[in-house]
Parts: C-alpha cells; sequence; structure tokens
C-alpha cells in the first residue's frame, strides 16, 4: 500500500488559480458563470474556485452543489446511497454558463449523470467541466474543459484527493 | 433497508434516514421536470385487498416519479375474490418480476408474512395492515411535523420535547399505534385524548399517557393535535351514543382550535369527516396540514422505495439478487 503524493498544498492552489483564469478566458469574463461541485470534493474545489475567479473579475460568482446520486447508473451494484445536498444559486442556471466542478475524472459517469441532474433543474446555454485530477480510463465520450493535473494510473490504483476543509490536509495521492 | 413492516421495530437512526432522504426527494419536487431516472427498470406492484385511494394513489405517484413501473392489484374484481390464497396472488406477482410489494390487508399482520414465509424475494411495504399499523403515514407524519417546527433546518432533528396529541378512536386506529411508536422513538411526548370504550387494552404498555377529557389536553398547548377519523365502517358495536355528542365531546371546532398556541398545528390522515371529528373551520384553517400531509406523504413514499430499491440487494436467503 504504498502511497506517493502527487499535487501538494501549493501545487493545487496553483492549478485552482490557473483554472479561474481558463474559465474567464473562455468565456470572456465572469458574465453568465455559474459554478456547480458535485459532492463531496468537488463542492469543497467549487467553494474555493468561486472566490478566486470573483477576485479575478471583480465580480460575484454564484456557487452551488448539484448531487448526483439519484441520477447514477450503478445504484444496485452498491450499498444504499445517501442522497447529497442539491443547492442551486438564486438565479437559476437558466441560460447560464455552467461549470461542473469535480475533484477526480475517472469513467466519466459521474458527468453523465451530472448533465442528466442539470437537465432536471434548468437549461443552461453552455455546461464546461472543470477537473482537479484527470486520471484517464474514461468510459463514456465525455472530456474535462479544464484540468489541474492529468495523472495516468492504472484501473487498480487509487487516487485519493484530500481537502483542508474536510480532511485536514491539502494533498493528492496516488496508492497502489 | 429490506422491508418497510411496522414503526415499532425501526430504531431513531433508521427513522431519521428516511425522512432525510424524504427532505431530498422533496427538493427534488420543485424542479422543472420532477421525474427522477433512480428505479428505471424496477417494478413496483401496489396490492390493495382493502379500499383505498390516496394511500394507493401516493404509492403510485411516488413510483413514478422514481421511474419504476406499477402495477396496481385490488383484490375487488381479481381472483383474490375467486379465493386464490395469499400466497398464491404473492407468487404469481413475483413470477411477473415484482421488485417491491406495496400491501394493505385487512388482516393484522398480513405483510409481515408476505415478508418472512420465503414466498417472494421483493421487498415489502405495509400500507396499512388491519388494526396493527400503518408505518408511511406516520413517517409522514412526524415528516410535517419536523418540517413545521424546523423548516429548511429539518434534516438530522428529531422531535425531542414536541408534545403531540393524538385524539380519537385509538382502538381501531393502525395509524395511531404507528404514530405512538415513531413519534416516541424521535422523542415527542404523545398524549392519547379517546373515549373510554375506544383505549385499546394494552396502552398500560404503550409510552403514551392517556386523557379522556380534549379540552384538559388542548389546554397545555401542544405542539400538534393529531384527529383521528372515526371509521364508520370499524363502528360494529356501540362505542359512543350519537355521533353528535362523540362531536362535541371529542370533536375539534373552531372554539377549540381558537385555544391553541399560535404555533400548534393540527393534522388529519383523511379522509375526514367534517363535523364529525373536525370542524370545517379547523380543517380549513392556516394551522391545518391536511393538504401539505398529502404532499409529504408523496416524498415520504419515494423515500422509501429508495431506500428499499436503490441499493444492492440480499434477499432473505443472502443470495444477492
Amino acid at each position: 500500500m504504498a502511497a506517493r503524493t502527487v499535487l501538494q498544498e501549493a501545487d493545487i492552489a496553483r492549478a485552482l488559480t490557473r483554472i479561474a483564469h481558463e474559465i474567464l478566458e473562455s468565456n470572456r469574463g465572469a458574465e453568465g458563470v455559474v459554478l456547480l461541485g458535485i459532492p463531496t470534493r468537488g463542492v469543497t474545489l467549487a467553494d474555493r474556485l468561486g472566490p478566486i475567479i470573483a477576485g479575478i473579475a471583480d465580480t460575484e460568482i454564484p456557487v452551488g452543489s448539484i448531487d448526483i446520486t439519484l441520477y447514477r447508473d450503478d445504484l444496485s451494484k452498491h450499498p444504499t446511497r445517501a442522497p447529497k445536498r442539491t443547492e442551486i444559486p438564486e438565479g437559476g442556471i437558466d441560460g447560464k454558463t455552467v461549470v461542473l466542478v469535480d475533484d477526480v475524472l475517472f469513467s466519466g459517469r459521474s458527468i453523465r449523470a451530472a448533465l442528466d441532474a442539470i437537465q432536471s433543474i434548468g437549461r443552461p446555454s453552455v455546461v464546461r467541466l472543470a477537473i482537479l485530477v484527470d486520471r484517464g480510463h474514461r468510459e463514456l465520450p465525455i472530456r474535462p474543459d479544464f484540468v489541474g493535473k492529468n495523472i495516468p494510473s492504472s484501473r487498480t490504483e487509487r487516487v485519493n484527493v484530500r481537502l483542508k476543509e474536510l480532511d485536514g490536509a491539502d494533498e493528492v495521492t496516488i496508492e497502489s | 433497508m429490506r422491508h418497510l413492516l411496522d414503526t415499532r421495530s425501526l430504531d431513531r437512526d433508521e427513522a431519521l434516514r428516511v425522512l432525510d432522504v424524504a427532505e431530498d426527494m422533496a427538493e427534488t419536487q420543485s424542479r422543472q421536470i420532477k421525474k427522477l431516472p433512480t428505479l428505471l427498470g424496477k417494478t413496483v406492484v401496489n396490492l390493495f385487498f382493502e379500499d383505498s385511494t390516496r394511500t394507493r394513489i401516493s404509492f403510485e405517484a411516488a413510483a413514478k416519479r422514481l421511474s419504476a413501473d406499477v402495477i396496481n392489484f385490488s383484490a375487488k374484481g381479481s381472483s383474490v375474490s375467486k379465493g386464490e390464497s395469499l400466497k398464491d396472488t404473492a407468487q404469481t406477482l413475483e413470477a411477473m418480476g415484482a421488485d417491491a410489494v406495496v400491501i394493505r390487508h385487512s388482516a393484522s399482520g398480513a405483510p409481515r408474512t408476505l415478508a418472512t414465509s420465503g414466498w417472494i424475494s421483493a421487498g415489502v411495504v405495509n400500507a396499512g395492515d388491519g388494526t396493527h399499523e400503518h408505518p408511511t403515514q406516520a413517517l409522514l407524519d412526524a415528516f410535517t411535523i419536523r418540517k413545521r417546527r424546523y423548516g429548511a433546518d429539518s434534516r438530522g432533528r428529531d422531535l425531542s420535547g414536541l408534545r403531540v396529541v393524538i385524539v380519537g378512536d385509538v382502538l381501531h386506529s393502525r395509524v395511531a399505534r404507528s404514530n405512538v411508536w415513531l413519534l416516541s422513538t424521535l422523542g415527542a411526548e404523545v398524549t392519547l385524548v379517546t373515549p373510554p370504550t375506544l383505549v385499546p387494552q394494552n396502552v398500560s404498555q404503550w409510552p403514551v399517557r392517556v386523557l379522556y377529557d380534549l379540552d384538559q389536553a388542548l389546554a397545555e398547548g401542544p405542539d400538534a393535535v393529531m384527529m383521528l377519523r372515526i371509521q364508520v365502517e370499524r363502528m360494529h358495536a356501540a362505542f359512543f351514543p350519537t355521533e353528535r355528542e362523540y362531536s362535541r365531546l371529542w370533536g375539534l371546532d373552531a372554539l377549540r382550535a381558537a385555544t391553541l398556541p399560535e404555533s400548534s398545528i393540527v393534522m388529519h390522515p383523511g379522509p375526514m369527516n367534517r363535523g364529525l371529528e373536525i370542524s370545517s373551520e379547523a380543517a380549513d384553517s392556516a394551522r391545518s396540514t391536511v393538504l401539505e400531509q398529502v404532499t409529504n406523504g408523496v416524498s415520504v413514499r419515494m423515500a422509501v422505495l429508495y431506500l428499499l430499491l436503490a441499493g444492492e440487494r440480499n434477499d432473505e436467503r443472502g443470495e444477492a439478487k
């Protein structure tokens, strides 16, 4: 069970700052940007990303969360999961540029579920995907728009994202 | 959760889990698209041996909102009226691929028999059995009390310190029994107010206080007053002289409702006998939660079906299904 650290606190902070700039660049400003985190750690990352973008663009960025549990396609393969909170910022998502935020992109199935969840809530004009770690092994035709770091991994390895707010420290480790 | 047969055997954590998931389900019901794909491909059978409109519709709505297929089976006009046994009916449904069976039966214990006999592997939900229990009604009542009390801050909270008065025919009421167990598990203090002829024999073993005087109970300013329906179909003996006398002594009229504190709520599981156990003024007042209970019923039943059907399941014999 050897775990090696692939991202440290400063790396994560730099990655988020770069993603914030990339979001503003691709959207040509902060107009209409809404961040939606996918529980659990995607929400924490969205909560950090919001103020960073707001600081650069000097405007408020609405941040919310979107639960995907009820939209998953693998529910019957795991013990029953409790749904998590969905909080859509005031102003909704219709016609907005929704940026989904998650910690790790793996099979792509969570994102598929999140897209279905978004569809039932409203109709954004654009949906983008921001990811802290892309570890490959996609099972669906889904790709991220903003990536903190690409970490090639084998299917059997575990990628752990730990964040201060929840785990006491900021780091990304890979376990084989 | 494999079955939901009663509230007596639910512990606090299990009960709160259902209520908290129901909060999540309630939130999805304000979306543009209310239907969730969660139980796509699952089949829920409503097996109703007793007449019921609202409970059956509520379960049907809950199952459909979760994308499950619903088959309604009512005993009237079915093979049951030709003398088919519960076992054969159940096994027929199983052979059709039922994943959950929602059963209402006039015999107390019928759902338990269905769940434990090994006839079927589907999850069983008790939708009312005889004078035994009606667990989803109690869960939606608890949900309604909690929601009125704590609003958006309801998650994870129990009903500690809240005082609930249940008024009416406790003897024949499965709603009262399920509520007594659930509300006391959640920490509420339950008082029963009932005519002396309609007190159950074993009530001394229940975690409740029994009063005969409604005005005395209302004077204490309870947080919730739950009126039970006088079930005319179960009034086989002279439990009270006349309906007018019952209404005068144990009915909630406008005058009595006015003595309650501002924040107290008035509940009724429906269908109401207006003018008998509850007056129109009380039933239609701002403190009445009758319609909220109906709305919350769908959310609570969605939660129950979700917890029963969504995760991986093992049947009674321990085989993965």
